[in-house]
């Protein structure tokens, strides 16, 4: 069990600032996910905390205790990498003692802990195998065992599953995340696969050039972006703009993008310029009265629903519909828009402007 | 353009069948899209239709012209790869122009010009056109590389999961790109993938391939409504069909002879249970920010169905399921007709 606070944390490599002034904290027995492009400093920051790298400033600590300038060893904390790193002529059994052994653990209690882990992996009939045999799954399973059996204070993931197959992705992510649930241990897991994050985390942290742009749970991220980027960033297809002139006041509950007044939650800023408006999906739906129109540009169908892509002369909007709703290309469409769920954003800066949907949780 | 024929096509390497009498009709102007897991013969058949691979039984026949003994070259198909090949030392118009200039297919440099440029807009590459082809964003390599082979003509686009190595918003805008030009361009093209949102959101008709043998061959609404066995059943939508024992719910409608029963997300009602007619109980909610997945336990069973956004769930609650006309399989798996 361990809290993770990081403070002001800052890496350079030479003239690049591969991260600027990161805050944040992971709290006891938390599943953190770490997100963004490659680039963005997610893996620099999660070297850091598990002292592979120094930082250039800023501290890190671990239950309180600074341990930015520790070596690697005297944290006790555990670092996965991409997988499949096993010894190919240990058993099973011998792969998972394998970091025991090596803190000369005396024999029985080695015996214990590889078993339990083993357990908890629900591995125990495969002891004795060697690993050259086993499935991709039960390969990750014990590499998995081998950073868990020396149950550290945390577990830092670096993209564990970034080599395997989007079908086996999917499972590892529900195990990995059932096991967070049996052992409880504090996770910090990088990833650039937004559904990886949303499927798995208690919190995400979204990065972008260096910069933490926002800290919540998925649903906040989702449902209450702080910038343009976490918008675009997250959800498939992710969330489309509208991109405007115009003005806002606190007080106002409605937009003008040109011809069209568009309903929005209560504004709570004065802003004016450049102006985008931001809309998810399944809060934009087919309606023939709307003044809001666009062209079909295409439609995509996925089963249940189907994703039409209509152009707009403030830009492309998606709209996630029923599948059963006839759609052809090249249609002029209205789009009717579920207004207590669209963000404002001032598209100079990207920031979101604060509103009403930004106070308390939301209804579903 | 034109059709496409394979009829009793077998491959094998060695021991391995890699395709099996496979037999598979590509209309004019279609975007056929074979889909299967690694292993299940997508590119051995692509290889086969290009003449990369020789069939060991079989004929492959182009615009009624038997093909089956002719090289590559002479096939008339353009093939593009899982990973760009670009020439790094080219420019972008110098790799569009590159099948142009080749010696069996000269053609005159204006002709070359006028092509170059209507691809490159077409792909909304016309602003790279002289930018090192190494001085381009990944997305952009790939949309050269497609159009290294939009640039001619052929019979037939062979593409070979061309949008694996994007990262998933890129996919996305490409996918509806690619579409969008094949439409317009009237093109007739085989495409190759292991992601079943490509194949349902692009294809004309998907492929469905298992371990050599094409298990169906329909549009994507026919093989998600009507899959012709558990197997295609699986591998379409998401979440994934949930797949229930016979007898596990209540099922007044299931033909003689149900052994399993498929319930899609649409095919379940969920509702909470009322004194004592509780089937099911929420273990797990995922948000998904559009989707919120409902893991639920029925008698045993594991159950995902997408929740209704306004219901105030939580895990432990105690949920009625009902089915809503869902599909019904044999014992060998396969659909029952309804």
């Amino acid at each position: 069990m361990a809290e993770i606070r990081v403070e002001n944390l800052r890496k350079q490599f030479g003239e690049f600032a591969a991260v600027k002034q990161s805050s944040f904290t992971v709290e006891h027995g938390t599943f953190f996910v770490m997100l963004g492009p490659s680039g963005c400093g997610k893996t620099t920051t999660l070297r850091m905390i598990a002292g592979l790298e120094l930082p250039t400033q800023g501290r890190i600590l671990l239950d309180g205790e600074d341990v930015a300038f520790l070596r690697a060893s005297q944290r006790d904390i555990a670092f996965v990498f991409q997988m499949f790193a096993l010894y190919p002529h240990l058993s099973v059994f011998n792969n998972i003692a394998y970091p025991l052994r090596s803190q000369r653990v005396p024999r029985e209690e080695v015996r214990k802990r590889v078993e339990e882990t083993a357990r908890l992996l629900r591995i125990e009939h495969l002891l004795k195998r060697g690993v050259g045999g086993l499935s991709g799954g039960d390969r990750q399973r014990v590499a998995l065992g081998r950073a868990i059996v020396r149950r550290p204070k945390a577990f830092l993931m670096d993209e564990p599953l970034g080599a395997l197959d989007a079908e086996f992705r999917r499972l590892m992510c529900a195990e990995l995340r059932q096991l967070h649930e049996r052992i409880g241990a504090t996770t910090v897991y990088v990833t650039h696969d937004q559904l990886e994050a949303m499927a798995m985390a208690d919190r995400i942290a979204v990065m972008n050039q260096g910069v933490v742009e926002q800290v919540g749970t998925p649903q906040e991220i989702y449902d209450q972006p702080a910038s343009m980027f976490v918008a675009d960033f997250i959800g498939s297809p992710p969330m489309s703009f509208l991109r405007f002139d115009g003005a806002v006041r606190p007080g106002d509950r409605r937009v003008r993008v040109n011809g069209a007044e568009l309903d929005v939650p209560q504004q709570r800023e004065e802003v004016a310029g450049k102006l985008a408006l931001g809309l998810r999906p399944e809060h934009v739906q087919l309606a023939d009265e709307s003044a809001l129109r666009g062209r079909v540009f295409g439609a995509e169908y996925l089963g249940t629903t189907q994703i039409v892509t209509v152009n707009t002369p403030h830009g492309q909007v998606k709209a996630r519909v029923p599948a059963s709703r006839a759609v052809g290309i090249g249609d002029s469409v209205g789009l009717a828009l579920r207004a207590e769920r669209l963000v404002l954003f001032d598209a100079s800066s990207g920031r979101a402007l604060r509103s009403a949907l930004y106070e308390g949780a939301l209804d579903g | 353009m034109a059709e496409v024929r394979l009829s009793g096509v077998t491959k094998r390497f060695g021991d391995i069948t890699a395709i099996g009498e496979l037999s598979l009709d590509i209309a004019d102007s279609e975007l056929m899209v074979l889909l299967g897991p690694t292993g299940a013969g997508k590119t051995t058949t692509l290889r086969v239709v290009a003449g990369l691979d020789r069939p060991d039984e079989g004929h492959v026949s182009i615009a009624g012209r038997d093909v089956t003994a002719e090289p590559p070259a002479v096939r008339d198909v353009a093939f593009v790869f899982q990973q760009y090949s670009l020439y790094p030392h080219l420019t972008v118009y110098d790799n569009l122009a590159f099948p142009l200039r080749s010696p069996a297919r000269r053609q005159p440099e204006e002709e070359v010009r006028r092509t170059v440029h209507r691809v490159a807009e077409l792909l909304h590459i016309e602003s790279k056109l002289t930018n090192r082809a190494t001085r381009l964003s990944g997305g952009e390599m790939q949309r050269v590389a497609i159009g290294r082979a939009l640039v001619r003509s052929p019979a037939i686009y062979l593409m070979d999961e061309p949008l694996s190595s994007l990262d998933a918003k890129l996919r996305a805008e490409l996918r509806l790109e690619l579409k969008r030009i094949q439409s317009e361009l009237g093109a007739t093209i085989l495409y190759v993938t292991h992601d079943q949102i490509e194949a349902m959101t692009m294809a004309t008709r998907i492929g469905i391939l298992s371990e050599g043998k094409l298990v169906q061959v329909g549009t994507p609404r026919e093989v998600y409504e009507r899959p012709a066995n558990t197997y295609v059943a699986a591998h379409l939508g998401t979440p994934a069909i949930n797949l229930i024992p016979a007898g596990v719910l209540p099922a007044p409608a299931a033909p003689r002879g149900t052994h399993t029963i498929g319930a899609r997300t649409e095919q379940l009602r969920i509702a909470r249970a009322h004194n004592g007619a509780a089937q099911g109980l929420l273990k797990r909610i995922e948000h998904l920010g559009d989707q919120n997945h409902l893991h639920l336990e029925v008698g045993g069973h594991n159950l995902v169905t997408l929740a209704d956004p306004h219901a105030r769930w939580k895990p432990g609650d105690a949920l009625s399921v009902e089915l809503t006309d869902p599909t019904y399989f044999d014992a060998d798996g396969r659909r029952i007709q309804a």
